[in-house]
């Protein structure tokens, strides 16, 4: 398969293969509270010269604790030589590639983290009178501003604090605007490949789901969808391109389809980088769009949060966004309003702001321009791996993907019992995170993998190389696979020992290896 | 042309011609060409990082609002607390910053200890023994609790307390659009629920309090255990965890769920946001826990391990059936909060929690000298942040106290609606909520004090 390649890329190293993912060495390491031994302290407070009156004289007795609440008294450097430690124990984009379907592992510009450090953004209270953050106003404003360009739509609520809030947001959105007139709608449809927070955020909502089959494209099920409509549809919610990495073909269809009887499309923003500056779901038909910031727009994603989830809609949905949201008024200063019939707020302050700023940043950098070019080299490396895999990991839908790709293992597993959860932990011993597993539900061992527009040629390339390896391996000496991962700091762990016998605290430990006192 | 991207024209004509096609934009035939956009986004060119960060400098230079010019004497649920350079480094080593939701536990130790110890920590404060990776925001923390009481209690009526935050209590109210909860609002009495005001409304499936209550007062806990035992309802208590710090936890006093905001842990005020949700539970609720949760395991060897577990709850298992769509949630504040616990240890918790107590108490005895100036609730003990009336209109004074320098606190009537059963409607206009935290000092607050004599006068 490699034949195709061009000499020239095999003489530099690959960038995103981490020689030494995550870490070397397996010692594992004491918990903070381990370290702990009384009377030791790190903290030191400023001197405020205020009398230290006994708080007994202050507060009621009966409401004041008698012992302090016990935590780990360590130095600092304890406390850095811990926290170290424990990130050599943890695997990240800045170490490699982490080709992890469906999440947008993107290199994040280190830019972003200083605007969020800006004094000027990061320490003001989010109770500033309007008058005082004109800059964080105008901030806003902009951001939203960008995103409904991006989008094609007509405005934003920047509250919601990560995707599967924007996702339920949406749908209050969509609740609201039926309840407006006078309807009640009772069902959402979602196709069988969605994800898995859309039928979760559909019960919030107050809806029922509506599951619509695949069908031999990969795609939504045109006739399908036909049969399902009725009055009785609230709305339809359509990853595009969908899980399987595979650009909704008949959407003009289906938008025609679902507004002919009343409903509205939502778009789960999930995998917008694969279209960014080539299509917007705005001119596809969708009425609610939710973006994931920390995917499509560089912003870390923190180990799993903080995210942000925007939701952009078209204009006969504005007046129901939630409030209150930034506005320019016609003297050119920035103040708060709320929306005629804003469903209320989602978000205890303003949304996730600092995240905001971050994708602002991110959003500058690239311009209009540059985001069409990150939506091309996006489709342009999930191709390049689709094309590269296919001898041993056929795509699971044979055709030009978007930015991602979802191939089988399925044959493998029947020829020589290797899983694609073997192949995910073998390929962590090669210095690359593992793709989705399992997901989307309707392949047979599914492995998605979503390069991102930032790795290399050269990355890819080690990596379909990694990934040769491990499939002639499954077939020579499977029981390898079925060992992996063994240059980990920790090897595979026992998930159902986990759940039996549930530890979630030091105390509940203590308490199991009767330590507690 | 600035990104981020590696790849040169050569390799891109080498990619494009590997895939048999003639150019890239033939990646993109799937899309009908009439729905494309035509002539690129409407959008600036991209501009390089330095031009980048001028222009987002403009924007922090636009506020007014930093902690140099406004000494901040704001709190209601957002605090200027210490956050230390050691806190600061660590939290933003680019392991934590960069890494996702540990699917592959092997490679994500770090992360998943880390968050054991946050837990463990969360647990302590909270008085109860399991509490998640953390959620959203304090307000976010809340509605899920109601959703996971009322699954638990299968009754939707919910008594939601008027001294939980004006903001979190219209969060609730929102969500409830959607899960059909009938949320029955608890005024409050000289700063306590007042639940026979309620006492029509039928019985709770959940009764939700603050504690401290968002203008600082105390509530009686036992009582509220006392109701909640009467009427089969869970026991839900917002409670300010730095505050913990010389508070009896909520679960001493029989809570059920305890939720709160964890910024005051080493998150930046950052305008609002992202903040972290706390929430501990008793273990009769932790199959109903929403978010991820972790536990100590052992690995193939027998080390010990961390992992995700009781994921048969969460919605990529669950699907339409689990009661709660939180997928992400807020592992870097959580992972910071952990380092700034450790940091602070125990005699540092308790000492921000009475010096904050001290400060407050300090502020609150030196403005109520001022002629015309009352506490909200006179008599009643505070604790984290304390409400005062003026003869002025609460934003005239605070505008006043910008131009002095000072973040002088929150106006109630920005942050309550009309009508709010918090506070009294003649006096709702005229109320200023304030905090002072161990960061404050008696010359700060004896200038503050100066300040609002003259920001008062008509």
């Amino acid at each position: 398969m490699s034949e195709g390649m061009i000499e020239e890329t095999h003489k530099s190293a690959a960038g995103g293969r981490a020689s030494s993912a995550p870490l070397l060495g397996d010692d594992r390491e004491p918990t903070l509270f381990e370290f702990s031994v009384p009377g030791r302290t790190a903290y030191q407070l400023r001197t405020n010269e205020i009398p230290a009156i006994d708080i007994t004289e202050l507060l009621p007795v009966e409401h004041l604790r008698s012992e302090p609440v016990e935590l780990a008294d360590v130095s600092e450097r304890d406390l850095v030589a811990h926290f170290t430690r424990l990130s050599h124990r943890q695997f990240a984009v800045d170490l490699g590639a982490y080709p992890l379907g469906s999440c947008t592992m993107k290199y994040n510009p280190k830019i972003c983290d200083e605007v969020a450090g800006l004094p000027g953004l990061a320490d003001v209270h989010p109770g500033t009178p309007a008058a005082l953050v004109q800059g964080w106003l105008a901030l806003m404003l902009e951001t939203e501003h960008v995103l409904c360009e991006v989008t094609g739509m007509a405005a934003a609520t920047l509250q919601p604090a990560a995707g599967a809030a924007g996702e339920l947001t949406g749908l209050l959105l969509m609740g609201a605007y039926h309840e407006a007139r006078g309807e009640k709608r009772t069902r959402v449809i979602i196709p069988d490949s969605a994800h898995g927070t859309n039928p979760a955020s559909v019960t919030l909502g107050g809806f029922e789901v509506t599951t619509l089959p695949t069908d031999e494209r990969g795609l939504v099920d045109l006739e399908a969808l036909k049969a399902a409509l009725d009055g009785d549809v609230a709305g339809i919610m359509l990853t595009n391109p969908n899980t399987l990495g595979l650009f909704e073909e008949d959407i003009k269809e289906i938008a025609e389809a679902v507004h002919e009887v009343g409903g509205l499309l939502y778009y789960d923003g999930a995998n917008l980088n694969a279209i960014l500056g080539v299509i917007r779901p705005g001119d596809m038909g969708f009425d609610i769009v939710h973006m994931n910031l920390h995917k499509t727009f560089a912003t870390p994603h923190g180990g799993g949060g903080p995210g942000a989830g925007p939701v952009a809609v078209s204009e006969r949905l504005v007046p129901f966004l939630p409030g209150p949201k930034p506005v320019q008024h016609d003297d050119g200063t920035f103040g708060w309003m709320s929306p005629e019939h804003s469903i209320g707020r989602v978000h205890a302050w303003h949304g996730n702001t600092l995240v905001l700023a971050r994708a602002l940043t991110y959003l500058k950098i690239h311009g209009g321009d540059g985001l069409r070019r990150v939506a091309e080299r996006a489709v342009l490396n999930a191709n390049w791996l689709r094309v590269r895999l296919a001898e041993h990991y056929p795509a699971a839908y044979d055709k030009t993907c978007m930015h991602e790709v979802v191939v089988s293992a399925g044959a493998m597993k029947r020829k020589t019992g290797v899983k694609g959860l073997d192949v995910a932990k073998r390929l962590l011993e090669e210095g690359f995170h593992s793709p989705t597993v399992y997901f989307p539900l309707i392949v047979e061992e599914a492995l998605m993998f979503e390069p991102t527009e930032t790795e290399s040629l050269q990355t890819l390339e080690a990596l379909a190389d990694a990934l040769d390896r491990i499939a002639l391996e499954a077939e020579s000496d499977p029981d390898a696979l079925h060992a992996a991962p063994r240059t980990t700091p920790v090897r595979r762990v026992d998930e159902a020992r986990a759940a039996r016998m549930l530890i979630p605290t030091q105390d509940a430990r203590d308490e199991a290896l009767g330590l507690s006192t | 042309m600035p990104d981020y991207m590696p790849h040169t024209d050569e390799e891109i004509a080498s990619m494009v011609a590997f895939l048999g096609l003639d150019s890239i934009e033939q990646l993109f035939d799937a899309i009908p060409k009439a729905l494309q956009v035509a002539g690129g986004l409407s959008l600036p060119q991209g501009m390089p990082e330095p031009d980048v960060m001028a222009s987002m400098k403009t924007f922090a230079k636009m506020n007014k609002a930093g902690a140099d010019q406004l000494i901040c004497f704001a709190g209601a649920g957002a605090y200027d607390h210490e956050i230390p350079t050691v806190v600061r480094t660590l939290g933003g080593r680019g392991e934590f910053v960069t890494a996702y939701t540990p699917y592959q536990p092997e490679v994500a130790q770090g992360v998943l200890q880390a968050i054991f110890e946050f837990q463990t920590m969360v647990s302590r404060i909270s008085g109860l023994p399991v509490a998640n990776a953390s959620l959203y925001d304090g307000s976010a923390a809340v509605t899920e609790a109601v959703n996971l009481a009322v699954a638990a209690s299968k009754n939707e009526t919910v008594y939601l307390s008027s001294g939980v935050h004006p903001h979190w209590r219209s969060v609730v109210k929102t969500f409830a659009r959607g899960t059909g909860h009938n949320i029955v609002e608890v005024p409050l009495n000289n700063g306590v629920s007042d639940f026979d005001a309620v006492k029509d409304a039928g019985p709770p499936g959940v009764i939700v309090v603050g504690h401290p209550t968002y203008l600082g007062t105390l509530e009686d806990l036992a009582d509220v255990r006392s109701r909640c035992d009467e009427a089969g309802a869970l026991m839900v208590v917002a409670a300010d965890p730095v505050a913990t710090g010389v508070l009896r936890s909520a679960g001493s006093w029989g809570a059920d769920v305890v939720v709160g905001e964890g910024q005051a842990f080493g998150t930046s005020l950052g305008f609002g946001g992202p903040y972290l949700g706390l929430f501990a539970c008793t273990m009769d609720q932790v199959r109903r826990l929403p978010g991820r949760l972790v536990g100590e395991t052992v690995d193939e060897e027998g080390r010990r391990a961390y992992v995700t577990t009781l994921r048969a709850r969460e919605q990529d298992i669950r699907r339409e059936k689990a009661t709660s769509n939180v997928c992400t949630n807020q592992t870097l504040m959580a992972v910071v909060a952990a380092i700034q616990l450790g940091w602070l240890g125990t005699q540092g918790l308790r000492e921000i929690a009475e010096r904050s107590v001290r400060s407050t108490r300090y502020l609150l005895e030196g403005v109520t000298k001022i002629d015309g100036v009352e506490p909200l609730l006179p008599g009643v003990a505070t604790v984290r942040d304390v409400a005062i009336t003026t003869p002025l209109k609460a934003d005239l004074v605070l505008e006043r106290l910008a131009e002095e320098g000072f973040l002088g606190g929150l106006a109630l009537s920005a942050l309550t609606d009309e009508g709010d059963g918090s506070v009294e409607p003649n006096l709702r206009e005229h109320a200023i909520l304030m905090s002072a935290t161990e960061k404050r000092t008696k010359d700060e607050i004896d200038q503050f004090v100066t300040a609002l004599t003259k920001a008062v006068v008509k």
